[in-house]
């Protein structure tokens, strides 16, 4: 009985310090971006461009990327908007009776959320050498509003599930089409649709696989479509590669920035998504 | 209360669950090697009863139990206590049967392989024994290694038992352990109930007044978690004393 | 049309209006099945495309031999990715022997022992690690993986390490991967029914047998699934592992062996990419590989979770 007892605590003792490891991960992590980096923040670093020579220079900031992720990100986002709403809404709303189709459309955009982000950019860039493109913001969108699309669809669908099946054969019964009673649905799930925008905006800010290749780079703010953009993971990437050791530090200062924002967005989803299912209970 | 010895003695018990009062300031004793069915209507906690002489509520958050329960003279609730101990002495059928997601032979060593017992000629013998006595062997002893889960509900009930009886209890405790079956694996194991309690003291939780007719030496009645009646199957059945028992059976027509 | 007194006109109207309200509605639904169509052959897109890009160098050599070989001299058309398939073989197996383990512990802790409280609290922070962007997980590699291994580590084991190594690519990988394998865990442990741990209780063996002989057991397939996913996810990691592995093109023979998996060497080659013939196709032919693997692996962990859940759900 003894051994039992011993066995069992043994293992509970385990399992607390497991627990602490990977609980207290995010902590380390984010920790040690914050320590090394904080030393090397200054305003600059938001508002200006790089000086000072080949790509990121001695002098100057980030602005470029901040800018160029935005573009981006904002883009992608959009892009990806215009595609998925219609299909979350086709998959929920035009489907009925067709569930084992349905189910099945809903397992192909599981895989591609699977897809990692470098098959997109080396797709992406595929297409951007099939349509002549030149590394470009318009050829960092393409690729990247390809990865967010997984995950808008699937955000949405969730959305639009918890819409009750009353409100929809509310619409449907007062004699309304179906686009009618998804511009219902739509309304209904606002919040939602800005949580899902948050997600998939984060997601595109923090990439860097997929504008490897395709959106190039640049010490400059793009000014169109076809100019390379600096991306923040890339211009991190780079200042880190950098034998200069400001330049490195610069580079940690990035991380925090990037950290940052991305710590940021992800809360606010999580509050609204919080928000959202406390109206819907 | 009765001239048996009491294998388990409850006393003063109270038990709340999330603040409702449920079982209220309750007295009895069970007897030794006899069947004994509690009865009563949904929701007078009949099986919370159950459930205190094995300490099974220890895993819900929300219960408070105070008050004393006996088991061969040792209060199980008492905090200095070894819970696997006392468990050890009872076996529980619950409603639906859950066999362990392992082999029929498994399931049924598994209770005496955690307390120590480890050859396997030992479980050879343990594993038939109780697989015997529970009228289950002729049907499984070409397939001892498959899994239970591919046993008919009967059969994983009658597993359920020989699996319980492995560890050697003296008291068995049946929560509507027949409710979920066909009639035929119900009379099989009402027949064991009958059959076991030269060797065991059982305590049943049932519904089925007939099956109380039929099965147990003594009955508990119990309503919005009081004893309202305790006494001999037929006293009890034919003659109750009070006016709550008296509705209650009136049903039951011998 | 004119509102007017008596019937007809009016009824006119109604009707052209309704008539453009239906016409509306087939074309949108005709155009969000266009959109759903085009997303969904996505899958099929990008891989005849990158099948379509590989061709050229399967023609030069067989899959076999590309598959096995360890040359790799570009500028005489040989590419054996031998060594980059076992680089990322060694990140990923580090990685998920590390993760698997703790959150195994992990998540047993939080659904079997802990207050809820404590579940409560503790994992946003572990999904919020979900939300932090690969590079930064590099530069925390770099930072503080890199280091530790080469200071406090490897000396214990070889004589000499840079700590950039297959060690730091799967300690990197194995944190990213956390909250993954925890959240499933949560919920196969979570929709464990009570009265399977009653029984074995009610036989007398503790909370901690019951666990490891019965709990576990239950779990096993989703456990698997979990690590499935998790597998697939950690294949298709780029930038955080190329931060920190050495990108060195051997076969790792040693955890503190650099290594080069397969995204790794898509990402620093691009550059040189359409100046060497048939260096493209033999990126996009890395592509594929990677596409094709993590597909099986997604479909063979979805196939496990959904039979799963009609199983729970029976």
């Amino acid at each position: 009985m003894r051994r039992r007892n011993l066995e069992e605590l043994f293992f509970k003792f385990l399992m607390v310090l497991a627990t602490l490891v990977v609980g207290g991960s995010f902590f380390l992590i984010v920790g040690t971006i914050f320590y090394k980096g904080a030393p090397y923040m200054t305003f600059d670093m938001l508002t200006k461009t790089p000086g000072g020579g080949f790509y990121i220079g001695k002098e100057g900031g980030i602005l470029n990327a901040i800018i160029g992720s935005m573009y981006v990100a904002g883009g992608a986002t959009i892009l990806g908007l215009i595609i998925s709403i219609p299909v979350a809404i086709y998959l929920n709303m035009y489907m009925d009776g067709k569930k084992f189709l349905s189910n099945t459309l809903r397992m192909v955009f599981d895989v591609l959320f699977g897809i990692p982000s470098i098959v997109y950019g080396a797709f992406g860039f595929l297409i951007m050498v099939y349509f002549g493109l030149r590394a470009s913001l318009l050829g960092g969108i393409i690729a990247v509003t390809l990865l967010v699309i997984p995950i808008l669809v699937r955000t949405l669908d969730e959305v639009i599930r918890t819409v009750p099946l009353e409100l929809r054969d509310a619409a449907l019964s007062l004699g309304s089409t179906r686009w009618e009673t998804a511009k219902v649905v739509l309304r209904a799930i606002r919040p939602g649709i800005i949580t899902a925008i948050l997600i998939s905006f984060g997601r595109a800010i923090g990439d860097v696989a997929a504008v490897l290749f395709t959106a190039g780079f640049s010490d400059n703010i793009p000014t169109s479509l076809h100019e390379p953009a600096a991306t923040l993971p890339l211009a991190i990437f780079f200042q880190l590669g950098s034998p200069i050791e400001e330049v490195q530090g610069r580079g940690y200062a990035s991380a925090l920035i990037l950290t940052i924002v991305v710590l940021i967005i992800t809360i606010l989803s999580e509050l609204l998504v919080k928000k959202f299912y406390k109206h819907k209970s | 209360m009765t001239k048996d010895k009491a294998h388990i003695s409850v006393q003063d018990l109270n038990v709340h669950i999330g603040g409702n009062h449920i079982l209220k300031d309750l007295n009895i004793d069970i007897p030794n090697k006899s069947v004994t069915s509690i009865i009563g209507p949904s929701g007078c906690g009949k099986t919370t009863l159950l459930k205190t002489f094995n300490r099974l509520h220890d895993t819900a958050a929300d219960v408070k139990v105070t008050g004393k329960v006996l088991v061969d003279g040792e209060d199980i609730y008492d905090p200095n206590t070894e819970i696997t101990h006392i468990r050890k002495k009872m076996g529980l059928l619950s409603q639906r049967p859950y066999p362990l997601p392992m082999s029929i032979y498994d399931n049924v060593a598994y209770g005496p392989r955690i307390h120590g017992t480890r050859k396997k000629q030992d479980l050879d013998i343990i594993v038939e024994k109780q697989l015997k006595a529970t009228a289950l062997w002729n049907e499984v002893k070409d397939r001892l290694h498959s899994s239970a889960t591919r046993l008919s509900i009967g059969q994983q009930q009658r597993l359920c038992l020989a699996r319980g009886l492995a560890v050697g209890p003296e008291i068995i405790l049946g929560d509507e352990s027949t409710s979920a079956l066909d009639p035929v694996s119900t009379s099989i194991i009402e027949d064991l109930f009958v059959k076991l309690k030269q060797d065991y003291s059982i305590v049943l939780v049932t519904h089925i007044l007939r099956q109380a007719a039929r099965v147990s030496d003594y009955i508990i009645f119990v309503y919005e978690g009081r004893i309202v009646e305790y006494g001999k199957t037929e006293q009890v059945l034919r003659d109750p004393r009070e006016e709550l028992t008296k509705e209650y059976v009136k049903g039951y027509i011998v | 049309m004119i509102l007017s007194q008596s019937g007809q006109p009016i009824n006119y109207y109604i009707q052209l209006m309704q008539r453009i309200r239906l016409l509306k509605d087939k074309i949108i639904s005709k155009l969000m099945l266009l959109f759903t169509i085009l997303s969904v052959s996505l899958v099929f897109i990008i891989g005849i495309g990158l099948y379509y890009k590989s061709i050229p160098v399967l023609q030069n050599s067989t899959w076999g031999h590309l598959l096995t070989s360890s040359v790799w001299k570009p500028l005489k058309g040989l590419f054996g990715f031998y060594p980059y398939i076992m680089g990322t073989l060694w990140v990923t197996g580090i990685a998920i022997i590390i993760a698997l383990p703790l959150c195994v512990l992990t998540s047993l802790y939080i659904i079997e022992y802990a207050h809820p409280r404590v579940r409560r609290i503790l994992m946003p922070f572990v999904n919020l690690l979900s939300g932090i962007p690969p590079v930064i997980f590099g530069v925390w590699g770099v930072l503080f993986i890199i280091p530790l291994i080469q200071d406090h580590i490897a000396p214990h084991f070889v004589e000499f390490s840079t700590g950039y190594s297959v060690l730091a690519g799967g300690i990197v990988l194995a944190v990213m991967i956390f909250p993954l394998i925890v959240s499933i865990l949560n919920e196969v442990l979570r929709t464990m029914p009570q009265e399977l741990k009653d029984a074995s209780l009610a036989l007398g063996a503790t909370k901690w047998e019951t666990i490891k002989k019965v709990i576990l057991r239950k779990a096993l397939p989703g456990i698997i699934a979990a690590t499935v996913l998790a597998i697939s996810r950690a294949f298709g990691e780029t930038i955080a592992v190329l931060m920190v592995c050495g990108n060195n093109a051997v076969v790792p023979h040693s955890v503190f062996d650099a290594g080069y998996p397969l995204p790794a060497l898509i990402a620093n080659n691009y550059g040189d990419m359409m100046s060497i013939p048939l260096y493209d196709s033999a990126l996009m032919f890395a592509a594929l590989l990677l596409f094709i693997i993590i597909l099986l692996f997604n479909i063979i962990s979805r196939i496990i979770l959904s039979r799963l859940e009609r199983k729970m759900a029976a």
